[in-house]
């Protein structure tokens, strides 16, 4: 009874704790985004503006949640929703410290990689119901381009799993006691760095939403609190991202005794949030099939090498 | 790849640069003395109201934003019963200041306007009206005018001559 307590008390304080870092974000990212652009972002609103975050959510409560006559109702609504489940259910693998973890898996990768498929529906479906060109055509490159960066997201990965010799997340932050894998495997840390931007469909590969072409791409259609879910789903989503590279190839949780674990991992992860933030502040939007040919030209034969190469070098060094 | 980098160190540095913004309520921009802001009927050095309700500012005005009613008092002298600008209207460009041949009009670097209520907005003589003399000191219609309209006898005025003797044959 304690033991089944313990898990629902971490699953409920892992989503609120999220959720809230990415609502959290939001006024983070406009405040760094105005600090690397000389200006001073959101600081009116409690301290530095803090609660910012609180006035905008009040607001987008009470904005009419209209949904248009011509879209498709059930799929329109079920969207984004997608985007939070799938995205939250990633969560579950994702160690945080030894104790704090939902779910244990021993093919936690292979979890994590089919939820960011999963993901890809949101966006599909999204652009499809809003019966919109703008959102249809936002649908289709998002879909595109989730579906080609897979590839190589999870090819970059097994870097990582060669290394560890485990698919298990907790194993593979215990495998880098000796030394953190973005050291070995510095070349899919990049690949995953990049896919996982074109994952989350962040600024500067954030082409299903470019709004200087398609309005707002696949969420064109949206307002009030559906809209929100995709804006926090793709909060949710850098958060993940962040989570998964300090994991995987900053050794999660590891760090000097003087913090405790949970410190050392959020630190990694905020480093990475903020990396995020300052690649949308400092890179120009490439075109589309810019995207799809340095993606499938470029980034998948130097995945299928690095691949190669760390077998081999595996095999050579440990037989 | 390393301009890509480069670009990111470059706008990172951006962090210790100099902010721009002016964070208003609290402090404010300069704006220069001829900005265009809010509307002003002033007066001249004599403490006379300058306008002398010639329409020209209401003919200019390309939104047709102002109107007054021209009226004389007992000395002939010409000057608005009412003047009315309505600023829910206004453009702010400064054609009536150009058009004005007394200097009465002007615009002046003011721009907080702001009402709930859009009828706040039509201002009345009395609210146009200031007791200062604006941009341009020192100067009154009436004394360049070759009109006697109290303030100075016919030819008295600067640079000008003397009236005619239609009576005498010297030019």
């Amino acid at each position: 009874m304690d033991e089944t307590l313990k898990y629902i008390l971490i699953i409920v304080l892992v989503i609120l704790i999220l959720v809230s870092i990415a609502a959290g974000l939001i006024w983070v990212e406009r405040r760094m985004l105005a600090l690397w652009q000389d200006r001073l972002g959101p600081n009116r609103v409690g301290p530095f503006g803090i609660f910012q975050v609180v006035a905008d959510m009040i607001k987008i409560f009470f904005k009419e949640d209209w949904i248009p006559r011509f879209a498709d109702k059930k799929v329109f609504i079920l969207a984004p929703a997608v985007v939070m489940i799938t995205i939250l259910l990633s969560f579950a693998i994702v160690p945080f410290t030894p104790e704090i973890v939902v779910v244990n898996f021993n093919i936690g990768i292979l979890f994590f990689l089919a939820m960011s498929s999963l993901g890809a529906y949101s966006v599909v479906l999204g652009g499809w119901a809003s019966n919109n060109k703008y959102a249809l055509l936002g649908a289709i490159r998002g879909s595109a381009q989730m579906i080609s960066y897979e590839v190589f997201m999870g090819l970059s990965l097994m870097g990582v799993v060669i290394l560890a010799g485990s698919f298990n997340m907790t194993d593979i932050v215990m495998a880098q006691k000796g030394g953190w894998f973005f050291i070995p495997q510095f070349v899919g840390f990049v690949i995953f760095f990049i896919a996982g931007i074109a994952e989350t469909h962040r600024l500067p590969l954030d082409i299903p939403e470019a709004e200087s072409e398609l309005v707002a791409g696949y969420h064109s259609e949206y307002s009030g609190m559906k809209f929100g879910m995709f804006f926090v789903g793709e909060y949710l989503g850098i958060t993940l991202i962040s989570a998964l590279i300090t994991t995987l190839f900053f050794g999660g949780w590891l760090g000097f005794h003087f913090l405790p674990p949970i410190v050392w991992f959020l630190v990694k992860m905020f480093a990475f949030i903020l990396i995020f933030i300052l690649l949308r502040a400092g890179l120009p939007r490439p075109r589309y099939d810019q995207l799809m040919s340095f993606g499938w030209k470029i980034l998948l034969p130097v995945s299928l090498l690095n691949l190669l190469v760390t077998g081999a070098l595996v095999l050579y060094f440990n037989r | 790849m390393f301009n890509d980098l480069r670009s990111l160190w470059i706008v990172f540095l951006h962090m210790f640069h100099k902010r721009v913004t002016i964070e208003y309520p609290e402090k404010k921009a300069y704006l220069p003395p001829r900005w265009r802001g809010r509307i002003v009927l002033t007066r001249d050095a004599d403490h006379g109201e300058r306008c002398v309700a010639c329409y020209l500012c209401a003919a200019a005005c390309p939104v047709g934003c102002i109107s007054l009613q021209a009226t004389e008092d007992d000395q002939a002298r010409r000057y608005p019963e009412f003047f009315r600008i309505n600023f829910s209207r206004c453009i702010f460009c400064g054609y009536c200041e150009e058009a004005c041949p007394t200097y009465a009009i002007q615009l002046i670097p003011d721009f907080e306007m702001g009402e709930y209520n859009r009828q706040n907005l039509v201002y009345e003589k009395e609210d146009l009206l200031i007791e200062g003399q604006g941009k341009y000191h020192g100067y009154n219609f009436y004394k360049v005018a070759g009109l006697d309209a109290g303030v100075k006898g016919k030819g008295e005025g600067e640079n000008e001559y003397k009236p005619v003797d239609v009576k005498k044959l010297m030019p």
